[in-house]
């Protein structure tokens, strides 16, 4: 008997994408794909496609799909959450539709605690629009609307979303993974797994952001820009799990408190584990 | 349901619950933050959902994922709020999707006002956001009024698949009347069963549901623009609601009016009647259906037509339009949160009688007499 070991998702139409050669877009349509099926959830799926490389997604994801305005998916897919919550909501967005014109949408969606999962692809430049200057363009990189390369001083530095993120909060998983080596790309299938589970199981927000190429409009070849991407990219934006809804809140402290050192503020023979202590002990003053 | 007193805003929220609504998305904004706080009250007895948005761009693409599951959805704002809205309700209209929007206009342009205006009306009539659609819109002159029509907005909403706007004014959200609930309301449309078209996941039963605006393919496009087209159509031919006043009887004056202004322009009536003076009035309640064929038959019966707004005059381009140069039409606005009173109105009245031609069939149209 023949067996089948490998075949396109259900979660994935068969139907040729838009995509240029050597993006990164379809392996990570195709691990969406699979982690819906695994989790088999695709009859409850409902998907947001963005305004950008991938506004057409709606016709490759083999479940009930929207079309958002530029940088509304966050917005669209509390809605369609709130209205069914047994739907698994998920956004595709890339650096220009998450970061720029809809960075409002995402910080509040991730502080709510909507519980969709967002999946941001970054691939530091607009890709639809002709390789204008994205949010997340790294210092020095050249792009149609800075022909000289990032100015710092004009553009300021880009933006790392999921660092971001991380100040809220609200408890949600947040993570970066990178689809440019085959190593990479099972981490991050397995990473994004464990992004969709937390909503399967009504747990939190979840954002996993992609590191990713785009060949066509960086000027180089595929494999170049994967080398791009590791040599550049990686160093700025590093990869790993940031957030985790079991893990402690990472809010940092002023690096300049303002008043006197929270020391000097407690009174004498203050401990943390005060309510144990005895009522007898001294007044606070 | 025995008559309640409730302040406009309440009725509104309280309509909606009624309509079978159970989720709000909205942004604070003045003069309408009662229909918000109504219903992060009451939407959680029902089981329902309210969500605060952290901006009006955001809450009408809410609204826009809400209404793709096929649930019934509101929102509400006030003049600048609406503006941001403008995105998601052109997307909403262009992806047909059925949701109901209250605007509880305030003075403008800019940040205006916070005080009673109808200075959105160019806004809610003919289109409002980009592109080529338009919202039916509604506009009541009361409490209980606003009540009915905001459950009559859900099943239009429901029956053309596209967004319904109900205009008031600030004074329609703040002031308090007597309103009944009737359990026995019927549908004002024949409801569909089902909505198939709606993203609730998709198991195989029906085609994927892609809730979309977008169409590259020119001729694609096309079609989609003459699709709905004829929805509007259908809308001008079925759903033109107005409603005359002091019609049984010869006028000289034909008033037209909307909202809480038509009010004081009924007021304005019956004291111009106790003096002698003859005038009627006739009010849209849909002003986009706007009821050309009614204002026009009603100004053929008076010598002079006389269009009162809490604006610089943007209906009256559309009572220009029903007249077509019939009889002279006036204008008297009020703007910037001033109200007009029914001895204004009355005194615009009388001067129109005074200097108005004897005879109706005098009077030729004369462009310089529009304003």
């Amino acid at each position: 008997m023949m067996q089948t070991v490998f075949a396109r998702p259900r979660s994935l139409i068969e139907v040729p994408t838009h995509y240029c050669p050597g993006c990164t877009h379809g392996i990570i349509h195709r691990l969406i794909a699979e982690v819906l099926d695994e989790l088999g959830v695709r009859e409850r799926a409902a998907g947001v496609a963005p305004v950008g490389c991938a506004v057409l997604a709606y016709n490759y994801f083999n479940c009930d799909m929207y079309e958002a305005s530029h940088g509304r998916a966050p917005a669209v897919a509390t809605g369609a959450k709130r209205a069914h919550p047994e739907l698994i909501v998920f956004t595709y967005q890339g650096d220009g539709d998450l970061a720029s014109i809809g960075m409002g949408e995402i910080i509040h969606c991730a502080n709510r605690g909507e519980k969709v999962t967002i999946v941001f692809v970054n691939n530091a430049i607009y890709g639809m629009t002709g390789g204008q200057m994205a949010p997340t363009t790294l210092p020095g990189q050249v792009a149609t609307t800075c022909p000289f390369g990032r100015d710092v001083q004009q553009a300021g530095y880009p933006v790392r979303m999921v660092e971001l993120l991380s100040g809220l909060r609200t408890p949600a998983f947040l993570a970066r993974v990178s689809a440019h080596t085959p190593a990479r790309v099972i981490e991050a299938k397995a990473v994004l797994r464990r992004a969709f589970q937390y909503q399967v199981d009504g747990t939190c927000f979840s954002m996993v952001e992609f590191l990713s190429t785009c060949p066509t409009n960086w000027g180089r070849t595929p494999i170049e820009a994967c080398n791009w991407l590791e040599q550049h990219m990686i160093p700025y934006y590093p990869l790993g799990v940031f957030k985790t809804p079991e893990g402690p809140d990472r809010a940092p402290g002023p690096l300049e408190p303002f008043g006197e050192p929270l020391e000097a503020r407690k009174p004498r023979g203050w401990s943390p584990s005060r309510a144990e202590r005895p009522a007898s002990a001294e007044p606070e003053s | 349901m025995a008559k309640k007193l409730m302040k406009g805003s309440e009725a509104i929220g309280e309509a909606a619950v009624r309509a079978g609504c159970r989720l709000f998305f909205g942004y604070p904004i003045t003069p309408q933050n009662e229909i918000p706080e109504y219903m992060s009250r009451r939407l959680p007895e029902v089981g329902g959902t309210f969500v605060q948005a952290e901006s009006e761009v955001a809450a009408s693409n809410m609204l826009y994922g809400a209404a793709g599951t096929g649930e019934r959805v509101l929102t509400s704002s006030s003049s600048p709020g609406i503006s941001l809205m403008m995105e998601g309700i052109s997307y909403i209209a262009a992806s047909e999707l059925p949701v109901v929007i209250v605007n509880i206009m305030r003075g403008g342009p800019g940040l205006g006002g916070i005080l009673p205006s109808q200075g959105d009306y160019f806004q809610a009539t003919k289109g409002g956001g980009h592109g080529d659609y338009r919202c039916l819109v509604l506009a009541p002159w009361s409490v209980q009024e606003a009540a009915d029509l905001v459950q009559d907005a859900f099943d239009l909403a429901d029956f053309y698949r596209n967004p319904v706007l109900v205009l008031g004014d600030g004074l329609i959200g703040q002031m308090m009347e007597p309103v009944e609930f009737r359990e026995d309301r019927k549908p004002c449309k024949p409801l569909p069963d089902q909505k198939p078209w709606a993203a609730r996941g998709w198991k195989g039963d029906r085609p994927r549901a892609v809730i979309n605006s977008l169409f590259l393919d020119p001729e694609t496009l096309e079609r989609h623009n003459q699709k709905l087209k004829a929805k509007y159509d259908q809308m001008t031919r079925d759903e033109v609601r107005y409603a005359s006043y002091g019609m049984d009887q010869p006028y000289d004056v034909l008033l037209v009016a909307y909202g809480t202004v038509a009010r004081v322009c009924r007021t304005a009536m019956d004291d111009l009647a106790a003096q002698g003076v003859r005038a009627a009035l006739l009010r849209p309640i849909t002003l986009f259906p706007f009821p050309y064929d009614a204002v026009r038959e009603a100004a053929e019966r008076a010598r002079a037509v006389l269009c009162v707004e809490l604006s610089c005059g943007q209906m009256l381009e559309d009572v220009q339009l029903a007249v077509q140069g019939r009889r002279p039409v006036h204008f008297y606005g009020r703007q910037g949160g001033m109200l007009a009173s029914p001895e204004a109105v009355a005194e615009q009245v009388k001067a129109l009688v005074a200097a108005a031609p004897t005879r109706a069939r005098s009077t030729r149209a004369k462009n310089g007499e529009a304003r």
